[in-house]
Formats: C-alpha cells, structure tokens, sequence
C-alpha cells in the first residue's frame, strides 16, 4: 500500500506556467518549479516535502510558519517564494546537526516546551534567532520577541524555561553533547 | 498513601516519547501526508443561516479545468452526529442550511487553486428562512424550528431534576443569594486547522487519515454514512495539533472525502482555512445561568437551586450532554444536601456548540464560584475559609448520587492561600490591586460510555519481542496532552524497561484496540489502567518462565533497569530480551491484552449517566490582578494554582497541562469570545486569529503550580486527570479579585475593560445579566429523585413519568 509520507510535486494551478529556481534551504542548494504565486510556505511543504514548517491561519497572524531568512525570523505564509532566491532560508529540519538536535530541539523535548508539538518549529526559529545575537537573553526579551507566535498548548511558560536552559547550555557547550551546528 | 519513592519511572520526568520528533519536525500531522495522484478538496459553504435549498448549479464548477468530481448532499442522505440521540447532521446539507458556514457542496480537483475556483463556482439558490439568534428568542418558538426533532419548537433539550426540597431548604437559610449571570460562548482555537486524507485501496476497504480526538466515534459515523461496513473503513488519528475538544465530534469534510475518494478512485485530501475551523467550533456554549444559593449564617449550604439556559448553536453535537454537564458538577466540591437543576438547550442559526475543556462545567463553575465570593462576603468570613468550612467529605456520596473518592481540594486550597500570601493581601492590598480565590473539579472520564453498552471504554495490547522491544497498541490519541507518554510510561514502569524502549501504536481502528478518545479526561485513568493490566499479565508470563530457570519462587522476581532478577540475590538474573525468549519457548508467542471498564454509579435516575466517573480531580487558584479604573484595563499579575492530581505519571506533563489550563481559563476570563452579527445572516464577526483575541506572550503571567498528591484507589498508580480541570477556577477567580481590586461586580465572561467600566459607573457597582427567562418547566416535568440522607435509592419517583418527545430521540440515556 502506497506510504501518504511520500511527496509528490504540486502541479500548481493547472494552466500556470511555473517558473524554475534554486533555493538555498539550509545549507543546500535546490531546485525546485513552482507556481509564481506560491508562498515560500507552500513551496517547503509542498514542492520540498519540508513538511516541519506548519500553518496556523496562512494569514500572517499566528506566527507557526516562521522560517529563518538570512538569519532573521519571517512568516513563510507572507513570504512569496520568487523572493526566496539568493537568500539563506533555515527551517526546523536544519536545526539539528550530525551530533543530534540542536539544544533548543532537545531543550523543548525534556522540559515540556512542545506539547502538540504544531506551533514548536516556529518557535524553535525565533528562539535561534534570539539566541544567535544574545546568547543570555532575559525573560523580558523572550516575552518581547516570542510575542507574534501563538500557542494554545502550553502558555509560554516552559518555552521561556526550555530556551533559557538552552542558552545556557550554548554558552558552556562542553556540559552537554548536542548539534547547533548551522 | 502510596510511596512515590517505590515507583522508577511514575512522578518522574522523562522526555516525551514524541517529544524530539516534535522538535524537529519529524511528526506528521494529518495536512503533512500527501500522496500520489491526490485530490485536493473544498467546501462550499453556505452564505446564509437558515434557508431552504431550492437548487444547486455545479455545471460551471465541473468546468474548470483540473475539478474531477463534484458532490452534493443527496449523495449521503443517512445523517450522523456524535450522539445517538442527536444524528442531524449530513456530510453535506440536503434540503436546508441552518448557519453561515454549513456545507452545501464538495470539489475535488487536482491543485487545491482548481478546487477553490471549482468551489466558487458552484451556485446555490436558496429560499431564506427566518433565523433566530439568541436563546431568548429560541424560547419563544416564533419562528419555525432548525429540527424536526427535539423537546419543542427550538428548544433541543429541557431537563429539571431536584434532589431533596429546595422550596424548604431556601426558606431554612439565614441568607438567600440570587444571582443571574452570562458565560459567552468561545472556541479552542487550536493551532493545527482540521485536515483529513482518505482513499480507498483497490480491494475495497476506506483509510480516512484525520486530524481527530475520537477515531472511534468517526470509525462509526463514517461507516454509516458511506454505508459500508465498519470492517472496510479504517480511521488513523494523526497526532492533533491541540484539541482541546474541537476535534472530538465527526465532522462532515472528514466525510466528504472519503465520499470523494471513492467517487475519484484518489487519494483525497482537505485541510480547513482557520475561518472554516471558526465554522466548525464545537466550543464553548454561551450559557446564561441562575442561580440561587441558600446558607446558615456558618457558612454552610443549606441547598442549591441552579438554573442554565444554553445557546447550542444550529445542531446536536454533544448538545445534551453539555446540558446535564452544566448542573452535573456544583455538588462534588462543597457540600451541598439538597439540589435542584433545570437546563434548556435550544438550536440557533449559529455555528453548532459542543465541548471545550472543562465541557459544560467552566460556566456554572463560574456562577458557583463568584457566588460563593458573595456569600463570604456577605456573611462575613473569609472566602478560603467558607470553602473549606463546606468541603464535600472523601468517600462520600453528592445530592445528585456522584460517589466522590479522594477529594484534595482542602490541601489545594491551603496552598494556594499560603503560597500566595491570601492572609496579607484579602482585602488590604490598595485600590486598584486585588486578589481572587477560586475552586473546581473535574471528573477523571465519563463513568458511563456514549453508546451505552457493556464494552471496555479502552483496551490495550502488548506485543513483546525477542529482542527485549515492547509494542503497545491503544486506540488513545496524543492531542499534545502526552497520552502517548502515559501509555508508556505505566508498561515500563510494570516491566522495569526503558522508556524508550516502548513504541506505542495508537489511535489506528484498524491496529489498535477501541479507546473511547481524547475527550472528557478519560485518557490517564482509564487507558493507564488498561495498560497496567495489560503489562502485569506479560509481566507474570515472563516471570514464571524466569522463576524456573532461576529455580527460585515468582514473588523473588523483581523487574527493573531491562533485567528480571531475584531481589534477594539481584546478581541471579536475565536480561528483560532473554526473559522474553524464556517466557516464548514455554508459552508461544507473548501478547496480552488489558482493558478497563469504570465502577458502576450509584445514580439511577434518568440523567444520572452525566456527572459519574471513577474519580474526581480538584482544583484551587488565587490570582492577583491590577485594574486601571481609569480605562477598565484588567491586568493579571500571577496566578498560584494547587491541583490535587491523585499522583503524577510524568510531572513536567502534569505541570504543562496545569499551566496550558491557566493560559487556556485566563484567555476565556479576559478576551476570548464568539461574536456574530444578527443583522447579517449571523455571520461570524471575527473569524480569524487576529481578531478573535487569545492571549499572547505578553498576557500571561508568572505561575506557580502546586501538585497535591492523594492518590485515588480507582487511578493508576493513583493518578487522576489534568487536561481540564485546572482551567475551571481561573474565570471565577479573575472575577472575584477584580471585586477585591476595585469592589465591583463582573457577572460575565469575558471581564473586558468596557464591563469593568460599566461596573464602575452602575450605581450596583455591577455588570452583566438582568433577567432569566422562564425556561418552561411544567411542574410535573421535574424529576424527584430522594438523596442519600432522605434515604433514597439513587433512582427517581415513580410519580414521574417522561413527556413525550418528537422525532428521534430513541429515549436512550446519553454521556459523555
């Protein structure tokens, strides 16, 4: 029986001419023909299979759809993927490197950060981008910049907790095996 | 008192079985599965809230280049809902529509833009029929009814029930309180929006992949409406990306492309936009309330007598049982000898209600709670103190013949008051700052199942390996709650393996055994039992094989850290893997199998099924708030929540789901709302993210948890539930600190700064309700029932006999 985890590429809007680009998603360069019209969100999912990237509203309001663009938290639902040429696109399924999860990934995982685990990738890539400019971020901060993401699960209070004992574990990295590797 | 320090993995803390595939991205949700040759589905939806269907146009849709097949509602005629007494809904809507967002017809094409195209093109004509909007006007009956079933005209369900004489014990009291007061409908908002997958393989038999709390209750109501046996039909709950009740009835489109799949011969798959998921609510129902409350000048309860007038919205859904729900609970925390309930349901041309956390409980919660502030105000005593003055005993049975086990919320209350410093801050903190106290309870599953039969509510398998690998298979689905976790946890707990050496199969109606689902905080305490039997009978095959080969009894055996060992000599053993392959070589191949049936309820009476469960958990908030009388702004400052969780599985879980009930009881306290517009067919004013307001980083507060420990005989390991409870104080008690803050009162939720200012200018230093209409309640339609002290026998009078009722309803009881 055929496995629903196999992607197939979206044949877009039938009659659409699509255009043909390379992509720079974490690290790799990709190729991938897609509608012009087509959000960056809909291009992972989609065309990439990079189905870690996840939609709450497909409206810019909910933030689960962060990626990273050259480092800087967007919404991908907003985000039109003819601009996502030339730029450095991460999304959830970068973060862990050869030596396992980032610290974030395995922070979230043991302190009950990620309950249904939907709205985590897209706080996962805010709190990296938190971490990569302030790598001992107060909670003052966190509530600030996590603000445009929702989530129903958890009430925030065990994703501040899992990014602070992150970022702890990011500034003595000998304590504690993981990835973090870009 | 158990002894925690017995136990190698329960009250513990290990990561999540799904929790790094969550954080990576690994996890499939229902709208990450794709497959070849797929179809993409969607909904037209209706415009208007009430009308006729006089014709439907799909020529034009089956245009569009890319639309392969069109469907409309004649195609389904059997109809479904998730109650037996309540199948009014079709997959797609027949002759009538009944609310802005009821699903007239279906496309499937092959890009999701060709079938929102071939969606828009589809033209309905309609005859408009008068709609209704309020319950008030729903009473009235005025204007023709959504049903052809039901109590009368639109009222969906009436229910009176009384417990002793209320008449007499109001009139024995030093005080009588009357307080009208309106709960506003809100909804889960959870982050996933529906999706569902389905195909049919060439041999015949239907997969429906689906974002879905209840595979069992979709197992069946997929069958029915497709007509096909439920052996051909197979449903796989995918994870759910929060829950919270909104996705626990069958929904049409979960439906509508298994329908889609058949006709195509493809893969089908739809995915809801968030305004859809605001179509499909399912949440809260508005409920206004009136309630009256006799005490002694001590404190106690001399009676109760509660009434409930709920919006329920265009269809049944789990309607009646929301009804009983909001007269169920007000006995179980404090004693209350005598009770009298009377409930109306009626359907309005609204998005349909149904559960949300807490079910039916959060909106008398909030009445009963708010009310108990006025009374100790009233009566001079301290709110902590007249709540544990009132306690409900342990061991004990209610008015309305709940059987209460162990009861904690005296502990929960002495810690919050002492955590928060309550002493120092009640009515001395400056104007302007305020605290708040408030109770609840919650039951730990229905005691009785939806479909009143004699089956377990939940069955585990186990499959062991030769390899030392554990399989367990449940038809439980994690909705994010760590179901998963729990399952786990209580078999490697019984077998002394890893954690991590257990992979759990579950929600799968074609893998799995039947768990009732993700819904009335059932999961922990009836699958943890099932497990638990499930696990102790491998455990006991394993064993006798070991106990041979060591040549030693079986009460020597211990099992821990992947070893079966004498405990006498704990270096006389085998690996966990060589005691599975002694225990296949004697017995064959090992698999067990658990299930769990609750205790029966001591309740006769009709009713009587909505309210009982094997256990009670409770709870106990102070909050502190801040309110700005110059703009009404109401600030919550922190919240100190004391939950009696019996005993813990997993803590971190434990205390994620008590912080998610604050966040989740904070946002339905301060901001969240359903609001329509009567004048425009009814439509949803803020179906969307932005507009529909939830709390952001920025409204919550710190927290601090307490976990009460009292384990229950009837939980596993002790363990009671966690998912809802907790929610149920926060609205009350943000309500009553804002009286503390300011000294006004807010008989409504949500508390905005526009009510508060209201308050603040009314010259009863009051907001919310007038009236309560008269629900219609004939005398000879009340249902005597003695209670325990009048010496009752748990049933009703026989005086009272049940007027006759239209349409489908088969006279079966109904839980939830």
């Amino acid at each position: 029986m055929p496995r629903p985890e196999a992607v197939l590429p979206d044949t877009g809007s039938p009659g659409t001419k699509k255009v043909h680009r390379v992509l720079r998603v974490n690290g790799e360069d990709l190729e991938v023909a897609f509608a012009p019209h087509k959000t960056l969100l809909e291009i992972l999912r989609e065309d990439l299979g990079l189905t870690g990237t996840k939609h709450g509203c497909e409206l810019g309001e909910c933030g689960t759809c962060t990626v990273l663009v050259d480092g800087e938290p967007q919404l991908s639902c907003l985000f039109l993927g003819l601009d996502g040429e030339g730029v450095e696109i991460e999304t959830v399924e970068g973060m862990a490197g050869p030596d396992g999860p980032h610290p974030l990934q395995q922070r979230f995982a043991e302190l009950g950060a990620a309950q249904c685990g939907y709205c985590t990738p897209g706080f996962l890539l805010v709190a990296r981008s938190i971490l990569d400019v302030d790598p001992d971020p107060d909670r003052e901060k966190l509530v600030d910049e996590l603000s445009g993401n929702l989530c129903r699960c958890t009430g925030y209070l065990k994703i501040y907790e899992a990014i602070e004992q992150a970022a702890a574990d990011l500034r003595e990295p000998g304590l504690r095996k993981g990835g973090g590797k870009r | 008192m158990s002894d925690k320090r017995h136990y190698k993995l329960v009250g513990k803390s290990p990561r999540k079985v799904d929790g790094l595939s969550k954080c990576t991205g690994v996890t499939k949700f229902a709208d990450d599965l794709f497959m070849p040759r797929m179809l993409h589905c969607k909904l037209h939806r209706s415009h208007v809230a009430h009308a006729r269907i006089l014709s439907i146009d799909t020529s034009l849709a089956l245009e569009v280049e890319g639309v392969m097949a069109v469907l409309t509602g004649e195609t389904m005629p059997e109809p479904f809902g998730i109650l037996p007494v309540s199948q009014d809904e079709h997959a797609l809507c027949i002759d009538r529509v009944r609310f802005v967002g009821d699903p007239v017809a279906a496309v499937a094409a092959t890009t999701e833009e060709a079938a929102y195209e071939g969606m828009m093109k589809i033209k309905v004509e309609y005859e408009v029929l008068p709609a209704v909007y309020s319950p008030e006007k729903a009473l009235a009956n005025d204007i023709p009814p959504l049903h052809d079933y039901g109590d009368d005209g639109n009222v969906h369900k009436r229910v009176s029930m009384e417990f002793g004489d209320v008449e007499k014990a109001l009139q024995e009291a030093d005080i009588v309180l009357d307080d009208v007061m309106f709960f506003e409908g809100n909804t889960h908002l959870a982050m996933e929006q529906h999706a569902s997958l389905a195909w049919m393989d060439p041999d015949g038999r239907i997969t429906i992949w689906s974002s879905t709390q209840t595979p069992h209750y979709l197992h069946r109501a997929a069958a029915k409406v497709l007509d096909m046996p439920p052996s051909r039909v197979r449903i796989v709950a995918c994870p759910n990306g929060g829950g919270f009740g909104g996705k626990s009835d069958p929904f049409n489109h979960e439906i509508v492309v298994a329908k889609l799949a058949q006709i195509t011969n493809r893969p089908v798959k739809i995915a809801l936009t968030r305004e859809e998921v605001f179509y499909c609510h399912r949440g809260r129902h508005p409920v206004l309330m009136r309630s009256r409350m006799g005490l002694k000048k001590d404190g106690s309860i001399t009676g109760l007598h509660f009434q409930s007038l709920l919006d329920g919205g265009a269809y049944g859904s789990y309607g009646v049982a929301s009804t009983y729900y909001t007269g169920a609970l007000q006995t179980v925390t404090y004693r209350i000898p005598v009770y009298r309930f009377d409930g109306v349901r009626t359907f309005t041309n609204k998005p349909p209600c149904g559960p949300k956390r807490g079910h039916g409980t959060p909106q008398p919660r909030f009445a009963l709670e708010v009310q108990m502030d006025k009374a100790a105000e009233k009566l001079g005593i301290d709110p902590a103190e007249i709540r544990l003055r009132t306690l409900q005993p342990r061991d004990s049975v209610t008015a309305n013949w709940l059987r209460i086990g162990s009861m904690g919320l005296g502990e929960c209350i002495r810690k919050v008051v002492d955590g928060s410093g309550w002493k120092d801050k009640y009515g001395k903190l400056p104007r302007g700052k305020g605290v708040g106290l408030a109770c609840s309870s919650y039951i730990c599953g229905a005691g009785l199942p939806i479909y009143w039969n004699h089956l377990p509510h939940t069955g585990v398998q186990l499959k062991l390996d030769r390899g030392g690998g554990v399989c367990v298979f449940c038809g439980e689905t994690d909705i994010g709650q760590g179901s998963d976790t729990v399952l786990a946890t209580c078999v490697a707990e019984v077998l002394g393996v890893d954690l991590y050496d257990i992979r759990v199969v579950a929600g799968d109606t074609d893998l799995t055994p039947v768990d009732l689902g993700s819904y009335s905080s059932r999961v922990t305490l009836m699958m943890g039992n099932a497990a638990i039997q499930a696990a102790e009978r491998a455990r006991e095959l394993l064993a006798k094989a070991v106990a041979e080969k060591l040549e030693i009894p079986v009460v020597r055996l211990g099992f821990a850290e992947n070893r079966v060992f004498d405990v006498e000599d704990p270096e006389q053993g085998v690996t966990f893997a060589e005691a599975v392959v002694l225990a296949e070589s004697k017995f064959g191949t090992i698999g067990t199998v658990g299930s769990y049936t609750p205790p029966p309820s001591p309740g006769r009476y009709r009713g009587a099924g909505v309210g009982p469960s094997p256990a009670y958990s409770y709870s106990a908030a102070v909050v502190e708030v801040t309110v700005d009388e110059e703009t009404g702004i109401l600030t919550v400052d922190k919240v100190w929540i004391a939950h009696d969780i019996g005993q813990s599985i997993n803590e971190v879980l434990v205390i994620g789901q008590v912080e998610g009930s604050v966040y989740m009881g904070l946002g339905e306290a301060l901001m969240e709302e359903m609001a329509y517009r009567p004048n425009r067919f009814g439509v949803h004013k803020i179906p969307s993210m932005l507009d529909y307001k939830s709390p952001t980083t920025f409204e919550m507060p710190e927290v601090v948890t307490y976990l009460v420990e009292d384990p229950d005989p009837n939980g596993p390991f002790g363990a009671k539930e966690v998912g809802q409870g907790p929610l149920l104080p926060m609205m009350p008690a943000v309500a009553n600190a804002v009286f503390d803050a300011v000294g006004v009162r807010v008989d409504e939720v949500p508390i905005t700064p526009a009510k508060i200012l209201k308050a603040l200018e009314s010259p009863n230093l009051r907001h919310g309700p007038g009236a309560f209409p008269d629900l219609g309640v004939l005398p000879e339609e009340i249902m005597r029932v003695k209670t325990q002290e009048e010496g009752g026998d748990g049933k009703s009078d026989k005086a009272f006999v049940r007027k006759s009722k239209r349409g489908v309803d088969k006279g079966e009881a109904v839980q939830k």
